[in-house]
């Protein structure tokens, strides 16, 4: 069974990667990719560690509420494993 | 942008302006280099603001993050940035006007290819 994870909802200002339409969804990581550097560090010339990406996938029910005009289709998303935490189901 | 309403999209093509393709291969040359990645690229496009997005075009963006982000690398000073800048003003206003100087006066303040 796949992994549930929650991105966190946190909104820093500066360059990161994690849309902000999905903080704080929930999804299922499809699969896992990387390690790749992480941009948060790169964007600001720094010498970046490599975290693994997981490819998260969300259904539109859980990204757009009763506003989906087709819920169960899916959206995956590639966000760092430090925007992620494991999701009480 | 950030998901706003943005209005409707313009599907025109467009040709590039000579300057244009000079910032486009600028910044190919100096992240190739290693002065910047493209996350620092975008990192300045995207402190730049909304209202940058609606008063500057695409390549007016990329010559700020490009030059900010060579700035920090430590590239060039700031003074010799304005020091080139004003031997760059002082050519001309057009590529016609640049041409026309340059003639007249050979290799004046022109050091990378005279």
């Amino acid at each position: 069974m796949a992994e549930k994870v929650r991105v966190s909802t946190m909104m820093p200002p500066g360059h990161v990667r994690t849309p902000a339409y999905l903080r704080g969804k929930t999804g299922e990581i499809e699969r896992t990719l990387g390690p790749f550097s992480n941009p948060e560090q790169l964007a600001y010339g720094l010498e970046a560690e490599k975290l693994p990406v997981h490819r998260v996938r969300f259904t539109m029910a859980e990204v757009w509420g009763a506003e989906a005009e087709n819920p169960a289709d899916t959206i995956d998303a590639e966000i760092y494993a430090h925007w992620l935490k494991p999701a009480e189901t | 942008m950030g998901g706003n309403d943005a209005g409707a999209i313009v599907p025109d093509d467009h040709d590039f302006a000579l300057w244009e393709k000079r910032v486009d291969a600028l910044q190919v040359i100096t992240s190739t280099k290693g002065y910047f990645t493209v996350d620092g690229l975008r990192r300045v496009l995207e402190d730049m603001g909304e209202e940058a997005h609606e008063t500057m075009s695409y390549y007016e963006r990329w010559v700020v993050s490009v030059n900010q982000n060579l700035i920090e690398a430590g590239a060039y000073s700031l003074a010799e940035l304005g020091a080139k800048m004003d031997e760059v003003k002082a050519r001309g206003e057009t590529y016609g006007d640049c041409a026309v100087n340059e003639l007249s006066n050979p290799c004046a303040g022109d050091d990378d290819n005279g």
